[in-house]
């Protein structure tokens, strides 16, 4: 297919055909594979700024000739979501904006991203909150931690239908404000739970002041989780006693913390959940390229490799294709398979980031914990 | 010319268990079993009951909607004020409260079965998988089909060994908590008992199969029905059937394997009670209906959309009108009225 900027680049342009050309048209504009960013202003130059693994991090803009139009046609395969900003470069620097034709945006703890979303790309219809699924609770909690020596904080979530008298599955999750907030996970967990795709289940949403520290195999945050948090909220909670009923969730690093969670604990957590897990290792030598941030990961990672065990009874993982944790998650996954757990790993051609994220709670949270829905008929 | 390999055959292995379906010992006669498609859209319940010529009382069971047991309005409507609700649910949690330790057995039980249940599903996973894997090859079409017929052999015996290690846990529990003797199971039961006496049907609503299955199981209704009218759908119909199957073709984690939950109370003999087809079942997926054809053979797989209603017999439909019957050939079609002749030719 032809990118429809064509027509304004095959002859001679002017303003008035630049407004004729952007008049009637969403942009970014997507035809089949190709994706078009366009940006109309005075400028020295417009880069497109992403994250995609693999390719330039910047790729500028060109002007359409005479105009004060800029554009860059990139080919997408179906259904990828890229976040970007663009970066506009004056005489006197650069500023790095949101994409002002692209209504799609993506909040981060860092701000937001305009999206660009490859053709047959559609949010899933599990994020909107449904006005028949009844909300559950979410209640602020704080807890004096003696592993990590001091106070921790974070949220509890309640299903809507909570009773004393039953007995629930417990998910933890790392970065758990971030959850809340950028992919809307207590929605999401009130219309799955709605639409019967998982169990009523208490979630507990911890945060930490240091994640990198305390994320990256760290026996204090491990203690905390298993020996603390677990055992204050079993005493307080309803709580399924069997490990086939408690997991451990997170992404990027809190990936790396729930997996080296389990590792020190092998028969507590029975289900893991691990979103880009920033599982770094080095096949020889201890020196990664990602920096000494990485180094304790590292080290923990290159150990379980060297003596792979079964930690959990199942694991979902899932990765973007556009991040280069890719490889990473690609590699572990026959190694987690190898020792007898269930492993099920979900590619997305998007990337690091927290919309990727929630789009795979639906597959990821339904197959660790199945919810009733096999057995409701009426 | 090459000559093709020849492979005999090998039949799926019938394998008879104790759990299976025994026609010759059925207890249960009612005068009328009819199963309907899903009734909360499409409400079939009214005209069912006015055709077959129902004029008295009803009981209905709607212990599949747990503790939503008494939202039971639309069906008191449908039942034109004459229904009477057994509050089958109602009736366990007040036994189970007021009999802790029985309340822990069964609990126990219960989890000991979800355990068997996770087990045999992990197995059935690979069977059908490799079943999927044979039928994708390449190979000598006699060679396939012998090789398919292995797989499928594999899958019966394996829900067949998990229903009897299921109805053996169940034994055990009975043996030694005698669940029907319990002063509380044995009250209640007896007063639904006199309740059904004055009723000339019973209509049995859907909802959580287990569940509900559990209660009927309790309260042996199925030694309860005697001569009347049982009217059942969703849950209520796979209940009772020889076994309860689950299934969804396409649930949220990717796409599912139907498994055998347990033996029915073996009202409806020979189907398999597929409900709500419409959101659960792929019937455009020939590889799909064959295996779960097959499978369940010679039972009939039938399912049953919004406003389809079967009668059944013994073992065969005696008048059907929108249901569909699953075919071991992968098609699918509207299943027909027999007649116990007609089977046996």
């Amino acid at each position: 297919m032809t990118p429809s900027i064509r027509t304004l680049l095959d002859g001679p342009a002017d303003a008035q055909k630049v407004d004729e050309f952007l008049a009637n048209r969403s942009f970014p504009l997507v035809e089949g594979r190709s994706v078009t960013v366009v940006w109309r202003g005075e400028a020295e130059g417009v880069s497109l700024r992403h994250w995609i693994f693999g390719l330039e991090s910047s790729n500028a803009l060109a002007r359409v000739p005479n105009t004060d139009l800029w554009h860059l046609t990139l080919e997408l395969p179906p259904r990828s979501r890229v976040e970007y900003k663009l970066e506009v470069h004056h005489k006197n620097g650069s500023q790095w904006i949101e994409d002002p034709r692209n209504p799609n945006r993506a909040r981060d703890p860092f701000g937001a991203n305009s999206v660009m979303q490859g053709e047959g790309y559609e949010p899933p219809t599990f994020v909107h909150p449904d006005p028949e699924a009844r909300p559950g609770l979410l209640e602020p909690f704080k807890f004096k931690s003696r592993a990590l020596g001091g106070f921790r904080s974070g949220h509890i979530y309640l299903p809507a239908r909570f009773r004393r008298s039953r007995l629930y599955p417990l998910l933890v999750v790392h970065d758990g404000s971030d959850y809340i907030n950028y992919t809307g996970m207590k929605t999401i967990l009130d219309n799955l739970i709605h639409n019967l795709e998982i169990p009523d289940m208490i979630v507990a949403f911890t945060d930490s002041p240091d994640r990198l520290q305390e994320y990256a195999n760290h026996e204090g945050h491990a203690r905390f989780l298993t020996e603390e948090l677990l055992a204050d909220l079993t005493r307080r909670l309803p709580l399924l006693d069997r490990p086939q009923a408690r997991c451990l969730m997170g992404a990027s690093f809190g990936a790396v913390a729930a997996f080296s969670t389990a590792h020190r604990y092998p028969d507590v957590w029975g289900r893991l959940l691990l979103q880009s897990g920033s599982f770094a290792f080095t096949d020889i030598g201890k020196q990664n390229r990602r920096g000494p941030l990485f180094d304790k990961v590292v080290e923990f990672m290159n150990v379980y490799r060297e003596k792979p065990i079964a930690l959990s009874e199942r694991v979902f993982l899932t990765c973007g294709v556009y991040e280069s944790l890719i490889y990473e998650n690609r590699s572990l996954v026959p190694m987690l398979d190898a020792t007898g757990m269930q492993v099920r790993f979900v590619e997305s051609r998007d990337g690091h980031n927290w919309e990727n994220w929630r789009d795979r709670l639906r597959e990821g949270l339904s197959w660790l914990f199945p919810g009733p829905l096999m057995f409701i008929y009426e | 010319m090459r000559k093709s390999t020849r492979v005999k055959v090998a039949p799926e292995v019938p394998t008879r268990r104790s759990t299976d379906p025994k026609p010759e010992t059925r207890r249960h006669a009612p005068k009328a079993l009819v199963l309907l498609g899903a009734q909360r859209f499409d409400p079939t319940l009214g005209a069912a009951m006015e055709e077959l010529g129902v004029k008295g009382k009803i009981a209905t069971i709607t212990a599949g909607w747990q503790e939503r047991e008494d939202d039971d309005e639309d069906l008191r409507e449908h039942c034109s004020g004459r229904a009477i609700n057994l509050r089958l649910h109602a009736r366990a949690e007040a036994i189970f409260a007021g009999d802790p330790v029985f309340n822990e057995a069964h609990r126990e039980r219960q989890a000991l079965l979800r355990h068997r249940q996770d087990f045999y599903r992990v197995r059935l996973e690979h069977l059908i998988d490799a079943e999927l894997v044979i039928k994708s090859r390449k190979a000598p079409a006699s060679l396939l089909e012998d090789e398919s017929n292995v797989s499928v052999s594999g899958i019966r015996e394996l829900d067949a060994l998990h229903l009897e290690r299921c109805a053996r846990d169940k034994r055990a529990f009975e043996e030694r908590w005698h669940p029907k003797d319990r002063p509380a199971v044995a009250r209640e039961r007896a007063e639904i008992a006199s309740i059904l006496d004055d009723c000339e049907a019973i209509a049995i609503a859907g909802g959580h199969v287990a569940s509900l299955l559990n209660r009927l199981t309790l309260f042996g209704i199925d030694d309860l029905v005697g001569d009347k009218v049982v009217f059942a759908w969703c849950a209520g119909a796979m209940a009772l059937a020889d076994r309860v199957v689950l299934f969804h073709d396409s649930p949220p984690q990717g796409p599912g394997a139907a498994e055998v939950l347990d033996t029915g109370l073996g009202i409806a003999r020979g189907i398999v009670v597929l409900p709500q087809p419409e959101m659960r079942l792929r019937t455009d997926d020939k590889v799909r209906v064959e295996l779960m054809a097959r499978r369940f053979s010679p039972a009939t797989c039938v399912a049953l959309p919004a406003r389809s209603r079967v009668t059944w017999g013994a073992g065969f439909p005696k008048s059907a009108h929108g249901a569909t019957e699953l075919r071991v050939d992968g098609t699918h079609g509207p299943i027909a009225a027999r007649s116990s002749e007609s089977l046996q030719s």
